[in-house]
This record gives structure tokens, sequence and C-alpha cells, in this order.
């Protein structure tokens, strides 16, 4: 507990500390706990209803937390109104204001600081041209297509340089083609910028492609603050691994210290730290699960039959029946070339290499 | 970590100091309704239960009233003429919102357009209207003898009249109903070959039932409460309306006065709250994606339809003409001929032209103070944060009015402000009171009209703002004002409107230096000036028309100048 690390002697940019909120009887965030550094890109992930969108109303200071401390910069903001924080904020629906134009957007919290006429021009000028739309400032917002409105909204947001910039689900209101073009774009307007960054969204591929470390929520807690790599690849939580990605859940037993048990096959297993004799839920993902190489002597080889294929484009995701799993089916993913090279079809059989150390085991 | 159990209270934000001044906007809002509409509705509570020498009484004014059987008859007159009128009005509005809605008829602009027209002149107009046509000396008084109705004063007036005046109101209430429909339900039936009459039945009746029902709601409130007609044709039938200004005005019997009041405010109240239940509903009834419904040509429909709105239309013209052709007649029914005798008559020996400035100027005030306070109530209410305590009783003050008939609201203000303790004494008998009673009596449709405009507007521009730390009074006049005017310029017409007709809740509390124009309607008719009786109501209805006009080029004005950015290029 006392263990103070190196990295943590540098004060984080942002501290929330035991946050609750309270709607009524209803708790919606518990014990929140987050520290994000200067310049981070923070993504809060978690199905609709976990509390993400609360926990960011709280930071922005539109909401007020029943209890708990939030630090910005080392200066406890924990119960100022919005307008004495320092933040700039993006909703989903954008919130252009319609009847003003992009110009207007744009300079609509510079003007308030009595800056010149002159130098707002030109700050708004620069800032049309970072968001990529240098020609847009005479039109009205509604003149924009969707994608271009929410780059004026983050225009809007950055123009009085922040210290925080907050994104509440900015990229669902947008379709698919857009959304992959306007993350990278954000992303990399935010590295650029080095502003520290959270943002909200229920799009798991959304915060694996942006973040630079992702809260996974659930029923108001955080189930787990990692890299997105580290969210993936070691979940947390069996929330955590159903929630990002696609995943393998295989009901097995402990049978003795570091070995597994699922149906006739025996693992061994590093992360399981459950005592003999318990009940547990391995995950694994279907990459995790493969059909070669395969060599003679390769352990955890699993007989299996394709039961249906589900074409994806370049990859598909085929469900397996798979000998001694008692009747727990396995999704991998099968390359087409793959699929087509060795002939295989529904009813196919086919050996598959399970790599239990990638297995993430939990108490059932 | 400590691990202490203990219930700490909640945190609290601190206040801006630009959220304190809406807190104490929003005060001032809830003071001036706790003074001008609670206050005087408390006054008639206190009022029934006082005897004559102000003594507490209890309920034995409520026994003396049921021991009076001529009270009695009126509260079951009011009853049955109001149901009468409800049955009637509800399926003929009906069908005509059904043809406008979903009907490809042609002329539905200016068969909307005539429809309007009661609502230029006080309701009392048709009453005088139908006294020309059946009454004593009336043209077709024969015909009426032939169905068997022995004379047009009493319930038959009463119930005609009524008719012709509540029609826009039931009216407006079902196109509304009737234009949401979902077409993609339509669509279906149509796929599974639905026979017209049963897609009528299963989809269009069940779709607007909640429309039908605030429709007969609105009716009956409205009926029940009315005082003009009754006063004009009437007769010897009388009704609790009526009995209210007898017992106050006539025999200044205020406890009275104050039950009958009470009974007037019970079935207003009830249907208050039920229309309140219903319109909540309806709203959940469309989904975003629900598909508008475009009707399609049909011969036999189409034709029916513009049949039937012809006939309305016909009688309406027929009402609102013979108050008009009667105001120009030398002397009914003897000399047809055409005079402005009743004209000069009203304004030189009525001095309708001071009445006429008094209406005019409380109008005017009425339509900008009034917008102006409903309209910053409604947004404070709806786009400010904190001072929750506030919101509460602002929102339910805000919705009351509505259920209050003029009559009660006017009564209240006798007891209240004529007291003589009360220190707001001194406004009774001016100007002032007449602009506050009307702006107080017609403020739910006013504030709700403003809260359905600033609820279409993003939730978020006041956070937005409050990030950009940007006061919320600059994006109240930069963006919410602007983007709201068309909504505001309904609520001063509206607000005009009315102060120019209204009768029942002003009739109380005029003096003779702010008689208004619409109260000496009332005077020539029963000074048996029935000719220029109709002659002012046609001056009101003609100065009700060119002010919509005028608001009509405002509001073309004002769309130019502040909507442009709706059009997308």
């Amino acid at each position: 507990m006392a263990q103070v690390r190196v990295e943590e002697a540098r004060q984080p940019f942002l501290r929330l500390e035991g946050i609750r909120k309270q709607f009524g009887s209803f708790t919606a965030l518990r014990s929140i706990r987050l520290d994000v550094s200067r310049g981070e890109f923070v993504c809060f992930l978690g199905p609709s209803g976990c509390g993400k969108t609360t926990l960011l109303r709280i930071i922005a200071g539109l909401e007020a937390q029943t209890e708990g401390t939030i630090l910005q910069g080392g200066r406890d903001i924990s119960a100022l109104p919005p307008a004495q924080r320092d933040y700039g904020i993006v909703f989903q629906s954008y919130a252009l204001f319609p009847n003003l134009s992009v110009l207007d957007n744009v300079a609509y919290g510079l003007v308030n600081r009595r800056a010149e006429r002159a130098a707002i021009a030109a700050r708004v000028a620069e800032l049309l041209k970072l968001v990529g739309l240098p020609e847009a400032g005479a039109k009205f917002p509604a003149q924009l297509s969707g994608g271009e409105q929410q780059r004026i909204a983050l225009a809007r947001a950055l123009a009085t340089s922040p210290g925080l910039l907050l994104l509440d689900e900015p990229l669902s209101a947008l379709d698919a083609i857009v959304r992959v073009r306007l993350r990278q774009e954000i992303r990399s307007l935010q590295q650029r910028l080095g502003v520290t960054t959270i943002m909200v969204t229920h799009d798991q591929e959304e915060a694996l492609t942006m973040a630079d470390r992702i809260v996974v929520m659930n029923h108001g807690v955080i189930d787990q603050v990692g890299t997105p790599l580290e969210v993936y690849r070691e979940p947390a939580t069996p929330f955590v691994a159903d929630f990002v990605g696609k995943v393998n859940m295989l009901a097995g037993t402990v049978e003795a210290p570091g070995r597994l048990r699922i149906g006739a096959h025996g693992f061994a297993c590093t992360s399981c730290n459950a005592s003999v004799g318990k009940s547990v839920r391995a995950y694994l993902r279907p990459e995790d699960i493969v059909a070669r190489p395969i060599v003679e002597g390769d352990v955890n080889v699993i007989n299996s039959r394709i039961e249906k294929i589900e074409f994806l484009g370049s990859y598909c995701l085929v469900r397996v029946a798979a000998e001694g799993l008692e009747g727990q089916p396995l999704t991998v993913y099968l390359s087409l070339n793959y699929l087509s090279e060795m002939a295989l079809a529904d009813g196919s059989p086919m050996k598959l290499r399970i790599l239990a150390e990638r297995m993430r085991v939990f108490e059932a | 970590m400590s691990a202490v159990l203990r219930q700490p209270a909640s945190l609290r934000q601190r206040v801006h100091w630009t959220d304190r001044i809406a807190h104490l906007l929003l005060a001032a809002i809830a003071a001036a309704l706790t003074a001008f509409l609670a206050g005087p509705l408390l006054a008639i509570l206190a009022q029934s239960v006082e005897g004559k020498q102000g003594e507490f009484v209890a309920l034995d004014n409520f026994f003396a009233y049921f021991g009076t059987p001529a009270l009695a008859d009126s509260l079951w007159n009011s009853v049955w003429t109001s149901v009468v009128v409800t049955a009637a009005v509800v399926p003929a509005a009906f069908t005509f919102a059904y043809a406008l809605t979903r009907s490809c008829m042609p002329w539905k602009g200016a068969f909307r357009t005539v429809t309007l027209t009661p609502l230029l002149a006080p309701s009392l107009l048709a009453a005088i209207s139908f006294i020309y046509w059946f009454g004593n000396q009336g043209v077709l008084k024969d015909w009426m003898h032939a169905l068997g109705i022995e004379q047009i004063y009493g319930a038959p007036g009463i119930i005609l009249s009524q008719l012709f005046s509540v029609f826009p109101h039931a009216l407006m209430v079902l196109v509304t109903a009737l234009s949401l429909a979902d077409a993609r339900l339509y669509e279906a039936a149509d796929a599974l070959g639905t026979s017209a009459v049963r897609k009528f039945f299963t989809i269009t009746l069940p779709g607007a039932k909640y429309g039908i029902a605030s429709a007969a709601m609105v009716s009956f409130t409205l009926v029940i409460t009315d005082f003009g007609i009754p006063k004009v044709i009437g007769g010897n039938f009388n009704v609790l309306s009526t009995d209210v200004f007898k017992l106050v005005i006539g025999q200044q019997d205020f406890p009275k006065g104050a039950v009958v009041a009470l009974f007037l405010l019970a079935p207003a109240l009830l249907t208050f709250v039920v229309d309140r239940f219903v319109q909540k509903k309806q709203t959940s009834m469309l989904t975003a994606r629900a598909v508008p419904y475009a009707p399609r040509p049909s011969r036999r429909r189409d034709t029916a339809m513009t049949a039937y709105c012809s006939v309305i239309v016909l009688l309406m013209l027929a009402v609102a003409g013979m108050a008009l052709f009667a105001s120009f007649v030398k002397f009914w029914p003897y000399d047809l001929s055409f005079s402005l005798r009743h004209y000069a008559f009203g304004i030189v020996d009525g001095e309708v032209n001071v009445a006429m400035k008094n209406s005019v100027v409380l109008a005017l005030w009425t339509a900008t103070a009034g917008t102006a306070i409903v309209f910053s109530g409604a947004y404070l209410m709806e786009k400010t944060r904190g001072a929750d305590w506030l919101r509460a009783p602002v929102q339910l003050l805000a919705l009351i009015p509505m259920a209050v008939p003029g009559l009660v609201l006017g009564l209240g203000y006798i007891f209240f402000f004529n007291a003589p303790q009360n220190p707001l004494n001194f406004l009774y008998h001016t100007m002032t009171i007449l602009v506050v009673c009307t702006i107080v009596h017609f403020y739910t449709t006013g504030h709700l009209t403003a809260v359905t405009a600033l609820k279409a507007l993003d939730a978020e521009f006041e956070s937005v703002s409050a990030s950009l730390k940007v006061p919320f009074w600059k994006t109240f006049w930069r963006v919410t004002l602007p983007i709201c005017t068309p909504a505001l310029i309904d609520i001063s017409r509206y607000f005009f409107i009315n102060a120019m007709t209204t009768i029942s809740a002003v009739v109380f509390i005029y003096s003779p230096d702010t008689r208004l124009v619409a109260l000496t309607i009332l005077n020539l008719d029963e000074a048996g000036e029935p000719g220029a009786a109709a002659a002012m109501a046609v001056l009101i209805a003609l100065t009700s028309l060119i002010v919509c006009i005028l608001y009509l080029g405002i509001g073309r004005l004002a769309e130019r100048r502040t909507q442009s950015w709706r059009k997308t290029s």
C-alpha cells in the first residue's frame, strides 16, 4: 500500500478520488479512483448505463458528485461550477449554435474574453485550419455535413486552449466511414496539441484505436484501467473480457496448482490462481486458437469439426464443435485464403491448437 | 483510505454568481405568481368559509347554497348545456380536422382561416348574432318555431352560440392530434389488405383518442366557465357563471359568490388534471422514426369532406356575417338600409373611444410585458441550473392558470386586492391590475408555447457556454432568443388578441377609468342597444384582424432576420 513508485511522485494532471454519485436510491458511480497524466488520451469505455457519461459530466461540473474529490493541475475543483473549471467539451449532438456562423461559433468563447478583434480572427482562422476546414467560416452549421460539424465543435472547444478536452461520444452520430477517418484525425490532433483528453465511448474499437489508456466501466465502478493491449490481452474481470473484443468462454475446474481441466483436456495455465477443485471460467480470444502452424508433438491440439462459417471479408468467423469440450463450441478466426486452400466447409474436420498461455481464468 | 463508517453530507457545488442572478430572477417570477395567482385563489377559499361580517362559518355557505333551489338549478343547467355542446362540437370538429389533415380536399387554407374567426371577437358576438337570426325579431324565428323551439333566449341560444365559439378551440386540438400520424402503420395495413373503414377504426381513431379526450375537456371547460354568452342570450336560464356575477356585483354577497366560484373551479381543475395526464400519453405515441402521413386523393372522400366543410364554414360565416350586417343596419328589422348609426352611437354615447384606447393599451402591455415575463420564466425553468426548491412550485403555478376560469380569477382579484389590509391594495382599479390579471389569466398557454420552443433547442447549449465561460444571458441573447423569435411572436399575438376580447376576468376589476371595449358590449346590450353592441364586437374583430396581419408582417420580417440559418443550401 505505502509503496511509492517513481512515476507516482510526478503529480497526475487530473486526479479523481473516491467519487460517488447517487441519484435517489440508485448509485450511478461508486468509489471511482483515477489518475490521468498530462497529455494523455483516456477513454471511458462501457455499455450504456455504466456511469461513464455521468463521470465525464462530473469532471466537467455539469453534475455534482455526491462525494469525492477532483484535482486538476493540483487545484481542487470538486465544488467549482463549470464556468470556473478549465476544459473544453464536445457533445454527441455537437451543440453548435445553429443561428451563428461557423466563425461566430468558434469565436464564441474568445469574444467573451475581450480579446482584440484581429487577434480573435487570427485565432479562429488558425483553428479552422487545424481542423481542416479553413474555408467554412461563413457557413451556418446546417450547411455542413455531420463530420464537418463535429470538427467545428472540436475547434470551438479548443479555441480557448483549455487544459482538458472532454469528448462525450463525439463520433457515435456519424456514419461508419466518416467515423473511422475522424477518429484518426482527432487522435493526431490531440497528439500534436498535447492536450489531455478524456473521451466517453461505448464503441470498443474506437477506444482500442484511439486511447493511451482505457478505463473500462460497468455498473458504476471501474473494472480495469490499462493500455488497449493490456485491456485486450489481460482483461481484469470476466466483464472486460466479454465486453472488449470477441471471446470464447469455457467452463472448467482447477485440477492442480497451475493446471486447468476443461472436459477431457488438461491445460497448463499461468494466470490461474484459484484454489484446487474450484470451478472456473476460462476466457480465450478467437485468435488464440490457431489452425497453423501445428506440428507433430505440439500440445493442446484438439480435433474439431466446422459447424458454421460466418463470412466477414478477408477473415471468417468459424464456429467449431471440438472433441472433449463437453459440447462447448469454439469460435476461431480463419483467413479466407486458408479456408479455400484447405477446401474447408461446413462439416469439415480440422485440428486446432489452443494457446493456453493466453487463457484468462476467473472463478465461476 | 480510512474505513470509518459515516454518512457524509453530499457535496454541494459552489454557485457561480451568474447562476445566482438566474436564481434571483426565478424567485421574482415565483413571488409574482404567488402574489397574483395563489393569493387571489386562496382569498376565494377564505371567503367561502366566512360569514357576511367576516366570521368563520365553516361550510355553512355551502349548505346555504344547496338550500337555495334556484342556485342548485343553475349548477344542473351549467352541466347539461356543457355536456350537450361538448357532445356535438367534438364529432363536428373531428370530422373537420380529419378533412384538413387526412384528405386531399381543396381550399384547406381558406376553410381553416374561416374557422378561426370566432377567436377574433368576444364569445358573445355569437350570442348577439343568434338573437338577430332567431330572437324576438329574428329573421328565422318561424323556422325555429317550426322545430318546436319556443324561443332562442335560454338553453337553445346558449348551446348554439357556444358551438360557434368553442369550435376553433376543439378543432385546434384535434388537428394537432390527427397530424401526428405514422404513415408506416397505414402502409402495413394496406399491405394486409385492410378496408378503409377498418383502418379508420383500428388506426386513425385509436391514434387520436387522447386528442379527442383533450378536445372534450377543453370544450366542456370553456362552455361551463363562459360568461358573455349566457349573459347576453341566456334570458331567464341561469347558469353558474351568471350566478357569480349576480351574487357578487348585484347582491354584493361575496361568500356565496365565492362558493359558486369554487363550483366553477372544480370541473375546470378536474379536466385540467385529466388533460395533463392525457397529454403525457399523447407525446409518447410517436417515435423519432415515424414517417409522416401524407393523404392520397380519393374522389368520394374528398368530395364528401369538401361538402361537409363548406356547410360548416357557411354556417360560421352566417353567424359572423349576421353580426356584421346588423351593425350596419339603420333600424332592425324595419329599416334595413345602410347606416353607421350604431357605430356613431357606440362611439359617442358609449364613449367607446376611451374604452377602445384602454383596450389597446391593455393589449399592448399584455403582449409585451406578458411575453417577456412568460418567456423569461420558461427559460429560467428550462435552461438554468440550481435553486431546485423553487422549480416545482413555479412549474405548478405556471400551469394552474389554465385550470382557473376567468370569472374565478377576477373574483379572487376583488377579494384579494380590495382588502384594505393588503399592501398591494393600491393596485385596485388601476390599469396595472388589468394587465397583471390578463397576463396571469393567459399565462399557461404562453408558458407551454415557450417551453415547447425551448425544449426543441439542444440541451447542451448552456453546458457549452459554461465551459467557454460565457454567462447565460449572453447565450440567451445571442442564441436562445433569436432561435425562439417565431414562438415569441406567437405568444405575443395570443396575448394581444385575448386581451382585446376577454371579458370574464376583467369584468370584476375594471373601473370607470379603465373600462374596456369588450365590456361596453355587455353594457350596450343590457341597455337595449344590440345594434351598437354588434357594432362594437365588429370593431374588436376588426382590430384583432389588423393586429393579426401586423403580426404576420412582423413574423415575416423576423424570419428573414433571425431564421436565415434554417435554409440549408
